[in-house]
């Protein structure tokens, strides 16, 4: 019920805020919609601030920054029929869903408009292309290592996830494990599930705690759980011998890597994300480039992307923060 | 009579506590260790808190929709007054929290009391409004960690007589209301409004009024915990204690809170608390698939309130019967 009134208000608001932008706008404008899992989420706001700077640097392009106020798929279905009820030129989605959104995404490619996936990515059919903030191996990959350089003599480790049916989360967990074999000595003993709540999270990583006592690090790829999780070792004064790490915010995590809780953790720039979907939902709306498999796609400063036989391609690689950076980039985002 | 059922409803759910403690610890026996014990209850203790002024507000045939979200703008803004004035002593911190709750539930009882909307309407709104408010203040950033100031965050964990302060807060609150319900006016007030509103009304008591009042208590102890969330997970965002209302009904619900008004303790909305509170905490170290754990919460909401009805219909049937025999 809540969520029901919340987004039409939020859609009803922006559909208002769009025409009057139309009626004092010139026609030729191209407006991009960059639709987010939900409002209010910092990484999410700092993507918003990367497509501006697309925007800025194309000329002509409007952003419009919308989402569902939680993370839910039929919030942001209703967000999407409202973009298409005011005919937005293309739809960049970070999708809670892969298969929910499709639908109305689908809908939305009938009327002319260019749909890409960016972050969390959609079902094929849902989409003309889907960028991928780095490839899953490589988070997999980097996830684990993270956990893994400060465990010498090897051990066990745990995943703090979102909730059970997220898209990424899972697909870098799997990927993870596949990358197991690489680190002789590393156990993976349970993955959780906090569904990105706060108290949830809390309450999964002191569960972890409890039920493994030789448990030497949490991975959380996700913010809101590994702040949670950071905060259940310290409480719990088992800093030193749980090393929580995974994917956060600079700004998010600076505490986190003050008190020692946290050795080190990674995230790919949502600067530079925001600002390559922009790029490519600019390219493809404008007929500059097309969305198949082999196309080779322009991002600005970012360079180019080339489309694999799924129409999905990879930013680039995740970067590591730690002690020595994290202070830097806190600020930014 | 009633009072014979509302006892046999606190033992009753005691002893499915105690049954629940004892599968739990078949599973996992390190969960009943005092210590842990003492973690769930302090893990439980926001959700004890909101329990005892929905409770009260139940008691009046309201229902408040909009604690989490109040809860979470006075999270918001006391974490921002925090961040401004990194010196403001805690207490004043805390008396801010109550404060503003108190006022955003006084905002609540007004529309309730003065507008005559419902209730559920009412707090259905305020929720939106609330939460939309946070947005605009905080401009969607999260206030973190390390922006908090040290004080803010230690205090509803220091340690006082092997408890931390958060859990005393609640016991205090708990045994508060307790008083309040059965030893004052404001208190029997509630139960009257709520159980005969007309019968009240000949006795003298403003209905309306006796509403705006629990939706303050309720509003003001939303505020409460507000403070004490954001110090424990030391973050305040947009979304924070999200979809927490609900929770909040259910513990009233399974404690044996009639959702149509005047029948209600303190004692069984902190059981029912419990209740939910144990299941969160031990459902993760039982090693049961997350999917399960959705549909063990829904299922044990589902025979709590199929228990209550049950107990309901029964009374019924015995009063009609005796009205019989007398006529």
């Amino acid at each position: 019920m809540k969520r029901r009134t919340f987004t039409s208000l939020v859609a009803g608001m922006s559909l208002a805020a769009s025409m009057m932008g139309t009626s004092a706008m010139a026609q030729d404008n191209m407006r991009i919609a960059l639709v987010v899992k939900a409002l209010g989420i910092g990484f999410f706001e700092a993507a918003a601030e990367g497509a501006e700077e697309a925007a800025a640097e194309l000329g002509n392009v409007e952003i419009i920054y919308t989402g569902p106020t939680d993370t839910t798929a039929e919030g942001q279905i209703e967000v999407i029929n409202s973009l298409i009820a005011q005919g937005v030129d293309a739809i960049a989605i970070s999708a809670n869903d892969p298969d929910a959104v499709a639908p109305a995404l689908q809908r939305a490619m009938q009327r002319g408009i260019t749909v890409i996936s960016w972050d969390s990515g959609v079902a094929e059919e849902g989409r003309m292309m889907h960028l991928n903030p780095s490839s899953t191996e490589l988070i997999g990959n980097t996830i684990l290592r993270l956990a893994a350089d400060h465990m010498p003599d090897g051990g066990d480790v745990a995943f703090l996830s979102a909730s059970a049916t997220a898209t990424n989360q899972n697909a870098w967990i799997a990927a993870a494990e596949e990358a197991l074999p690489n680190f002789p000595g590393i156990n993976i003993v349970a993955t959780v599930y906090g569904d990105d709540l706060s108290d949830k999270s809390y309450r999964e990583a002191q569960g972890l705690m409890a039920s493994y006592p030789d448990l030497q690090a949490i991975i959380a790829p996700t913010t809101v759980g590994i702040l949670a999780a950071c905060q259940a070792v310290s409480d719990a004064g088992r800093i030193g011998e749980i090393n929580v790490t995974g994917l956060g915010l600079p700004s998010e995590m600076a505490g986190c890597v003050e008190s020692g809780a946290t050795r080190s953790f990674a995230i790919w720039n949502p600067i530079d994300l925001g600002y390559s979907a922009a790029m490519i939902a600019h390219a493809l709306a404008s007929g500059e480039a097309t969305a198949e498999p082999g196309a080779e796609i322009p991002m600005g400063r970012m360079g180019s992307v080339t489309l694999d036989d799924a129409t999905t391609a990879a930013m680039s690689d995740p970067f590591t923060y730690d002690a020595s950076n994290v202070a830097d980039f806190a600020d930014i985002f | 009579m009633s009072r014979h059922v509302l006892m046999s409803r606190e033992v009753l759910l005691s002893g499915a506590i105690l049954v629940l403690l004892a599968l739990i610890a078949s599973r996992f026996p390190a969960f009943i260790t005092p210590a842990n014990l003492a973690n769930v209850f302090n893990d439980t203790a926001p959700l004890i808190l909101l329990a005892i002024g929905q409770m009260i507000v139940i008691l009046t045939r309201c229902i408040d929709l909009s604690v989490a979200a109040n809860l979470a703008l006075t999270g918001m803004v006391v974490a921002m007054i925090n961040v401004a004035l990194p010196g403001l002593p805690v207490p004043v911190i805390i008396a801010c929290a109550i404060g503003i709750g108190a006022l955003l539930g006084m905002f609540n009882g007004i529309l309730v009391w003065k507008l005559e909307i419902p209730p559920i309407v009412v707090t259905l709104g305020t929720m939106t409004i609330f939460r939309g408010t946070i947005f605009l203040l905080s401009d969607g950033q999260w206030v973190n960690s390390h922006e908090l100031s040290d004080p803010f965050k230690a205090f509803p964990r220091a340690e006082f007589l092997g408890l931390p302060v958060m859990s005393w807060i609640t016991i205090a609150a708990v045994l508060f209301f307790s008083l309040v319900m059965s030893r004052t006016t404001l208190g029997r007030a509630f139960y009257a409004a709520g159980g005969n509103p007309h019968a009240a009304t000949y006795a003298g008591i403003d209905v309306g009024k006796t509403q705006f009042w629990a939706f303050t208590i309720s509003g003001a102890l939303a505020g409460l915990t507000g403070y004490l969330w954001v110090s424990r997970f030391a973050v305040a965002f947009v979304d924070l204690a999200g979809g927490f209302e609900l929770n909040v009904v259910a513990a009233c619900v399974i404690g044996g809170v009639a959702i149509m008004g005047g029948i209600g303790t303190v004692a069984g909305a902190m059981l029912g608390a419990l209740f939910l509170g144990i299941i969160g905490n031990a459902l993760p170290v039982v090693d049961i698939s997350p999917f399960w754990q959705l549909a063990i919460s829904g299922a044990a909401i589902i025979i709590a309130v199929a228990l209550n009805t049950q107990a309901n219909r029964t009374k019924g049937r015995i009063i009609l019967k005796r009205a019989e025999h007398a006529s």
